[in-house]
């Protein structure tokens, strides 16, 4: 597999002076990748694909609506009504939102159970992380464009936390508005950053690719490949398998697009903007609840914030926290319990984040945050240290030929 | 046997995301009834009988105080309309236009493009004609109340005496459903309050049925499009994702 022999002339000619048809080939086709993959690591490719289909429909979304205060709240109903397919493009567009995180956070637990941070891919998981607070900002902006209610309330909500920042704060949220209040330069400059960032998220995604295909995916047996036997070229193996993985996904997507449009958004959001009017809970989108229930757990405002984005800035750390050299969850059983543990605690705190902060809601809150971060700061960091991993298998393609389901069991027969 | 695992547990992160999405704040925790609708469910359709009685109560009852900013005449052919009967509809309105060539602004009789005038010219118009309170525009309405087509019901057909040891506020009215329970907007719909052209028994809670359908229209006059083509989707999405998983067999069979 030295260079790709392309038979067409107008390729070898474009191809000598400029090789991308052999960097093509090189990270697309031949790119060996493991051959013990579950369909977890579909979740990639998944964002990828979705997060172009947030572009597209958000650039075609953009040519229609009007970022401006008066406006805006019937543009966006001009679209749903008057634009040919507006409507399907805005709720491919809104759900899109939703599905781009449930993918992103199972992707985001995926590395986390198989030890997809550890060395030497610290860099690759820190991108994803970058990935992940870039995606946050964005979604958020873009919640606040049609102009409704939570829109209104939402943006007024969250940019406001950050006038707890000691002595540079007032000014912070001054600068995020374009004036005193939550109003139209607000609209106007989170429009604008919405339509910028999701390509800055395209760059970082870039880099995020580049350091994967450094050192190639991790797998479920977080093993080194060790040669040809261990790895298939991605293509057709991993594009076939992406590609269906991509049709389960969309057929989910399509349900919820055409069937049930406004289940994951927020009734109030449907009544135009009223800086007057409070509505009665402000509750952030669903997959902010957990950071949100992070947040009002502290009762010292400036300590809340600080706990929201720590929460997300102890992930950028995560690969010295845990020294365990074992990657894979599978040969780590106590790590194991706690991992589950862990996706426990997130869901509950994201059921406890759209509660109203009072009674149990708020010990719990208290318990899951504390959670959180014992699990990241004090329990990865001892399992380290305290747990014994079960034996490795002594190559991917071993167990694999075993029993074709990639126990251990293989692995342990010949040792 | 992975596969399937994986769409349990995708399905099961959805079925959390839904659940745990925004909290529908539905007041103070009042139970709203559920009442059969044509158009729910992945197949419900809009009833054409409903929705034209609808308009009219609209027209008769609702149209005195709220507006249907977002509809216009013409999109009355989707209720049953043919063009002829929305142009006559239409002409039936007065309508601001202008300025003309003397800067002058004039009434004409509507078009079909106008939109449904507004009954008042501005909000506080609006709000000193209703004794303070503004009357909502109606056109979202299905989709900006938690549970909308039933708690739109519900609310019209909810207005009762108001319990021993209550008191309702000067100029409001006991409502069961409305979150407080009191609300500005005095009962509007009464038994014969109109005379149906289609000879349909017009009873209070008929009329509430046919202007919730009406008002469920209004939010979203693409539903049956949408559900058209969900339908037609997701028969070629599972087609082809089943044809790409029996793809994915054939060309790992070699691996394994």
């Amino acid at each position: 597999m030295s260079g790709p022999n392309f038979s067409n002339p107008v390729v070898r000619w474009i191809d000598h002076r400029l090789p991308v048809f052999t960097f093509m080939h090189h990270e697309m086709h031949e790119y060996p990748t493991p051959k013990n993959l579950n369909y977890w690591w579909n979740f990639g490719s998944l964002a990828g694909i979705t997060l172009v289909i947030m572009i597209v429909t958000g650039i075609v979304l953009a040519m229609h609506y009007t970022p401006h205060v008066d406006y805006a709240f019937q543009s966006v109903e001009r679209i749903m009504r008057d634009v040919n397919y507006g409507w399907l493009i805005r709720y491919v567009h809104a759900n899109g939102a939703s599905f781009f995180f449930i993918v992103v956070y199972i992707h985001i637990f995926r590395g986390l159970y198989y030890g997809s941070y550890k060395a030497p891919r610290e860099l690759l998981w820190i991108l994803g992380v970058v990935i992940l607070l870039l995606m946050m900002a964005t979604a958020f902006m873009g919640y606040v464009l049609p102009w409704g209610q939570m829109s209104f309330w939402g943006a007024t909500v969250i940019t406001n936390l950050f006038s707890v920042i000691p002595i540079v704060g007032d000014w912070i949220v001054t600068l995020l508005w374009g004036g005193f209040s939550v109003d139209n330069p607000t609209l106007n400059r989170f429009f604008s950053l919405h339509f910028l960032l999701p390509f800055v998220i395209v760059g970082v995604v870039v880099l995020h690719i580049v350091a994967l295909h450094r050192f190639g995916s991790n797998n479920p047996l977080g093993i080194d490949v060790r040669g040809k036997q261990d790895s298939i070229p991605f293509h057709p193996y991993y594009t076939i398998k992406d590609m269906f993985g991509l049709g389960v996904f969309l057929t989910i997507l399509a349900a919820v697009v055409f069937f049930l449009p406004n289940a994951m958004g927020h009734a109030d959001n449907y009544i135009p903007a009223n800086p007057l009017v409070t509505p009665a809970h402000i509750v952030p989108e669903w997959y902010f609840l957990p950071f949100y229930a992070i947040l009002r757990a502290i009762p010292d405002k400036l300590m809340g914030v600080l706990a929201m984005f720590a929460s997300i800035g102890v992930l950028f750390i995560l690969p010295w926290l845990d020294r365990s050299p074992v990657r894979s969850g599978t040969f780590r059983p106590l790590f194991k319990i706690f991992f589950w543990l862990l996706l426990a605690d997130c869901v509950m705190l994201g059921y406890l984040g759209g509660k109203p902060p009072e009674g149990i809601y708020v010990i719990l809150s208290r318990l899951g945050t504390l959670y959180y971060f014992l699990h990241f700061l004090v329990l990865l960091p001892g399992l380290s240290i305290f747990e014994t991993p079960k034996p490795l298998p002594r190559s991917i393609s071993q167990p694999v030929l075993g029993s074709g389901s990639g126990s251990v069991a293989a692995a342990k027969e010949d040792s | 046997m992975r596969a399937r695992g994986l769409i349990t547990a995708a399905a099961a992160i959805i079925a959390v995301g839904l659940a745990t999405s925004p909290v529908q704040a539905s007041g103070d925790g009042i139970e709203i009834p559920s009442q059969d609708w044509s158009f729910s469910g992945v197949f419900g359709t809009f009833d054409r009988g409903e929705l034209q009685r609808g308009y009219q109560v609209y027209k008769e009852v609702c149209s005195g105080c709220h507006s249907l900013n977002y509809i216009a005449f013409r999109n009355l052919t989707d209720l049953g309309f043919n063009e002829l009967e929305v142009k006559a509809i239409a002409a039936g309105y007065e309508v601001q236009d202008g300025p003309n060539r003397d800067g002058e602004m004039f009434n004409r009789p509507g078009l079909p493009a106008d939109r449904i005038p507004a009954p008042f010219p501005n909000e506080n118009a609006a709000r000193a004609g209703n004794g303070g309170a503004l009357p909502p525009d109606l056109s979202l309405m299905v989709d900006a109340r938690p549970d909308g087509a039933n708690y739109l019901y519900a609310l019209l057909t909810g207005y009762a005496d108001a319990p021993s040891g209550m008191t309702v506020a000067e100029g409001m009215n006991y409502n069961t459903y409305f979150p407080g329970h009191q609300v500005a907007m005095p009962p509007p719909l009464w038994d014969d309050g109109v005379e149906y052209a289609d000879g349909t028994k017009a009873t209070a809670a008929q009329q509430a049925r046919d202007i919730t359908a009406f008002l469920a229209w209004t939010t979203e006059p693409n539903m049956e499009a949408r559900k058209e083509m969900g339908v037609m989707a997701i028969l070629f999405l599972l087609v082809m994702t089943g044809l790409l998983y029996w793809s994915k067999r054939k060309i790992w069979a070699d691996v394994h």
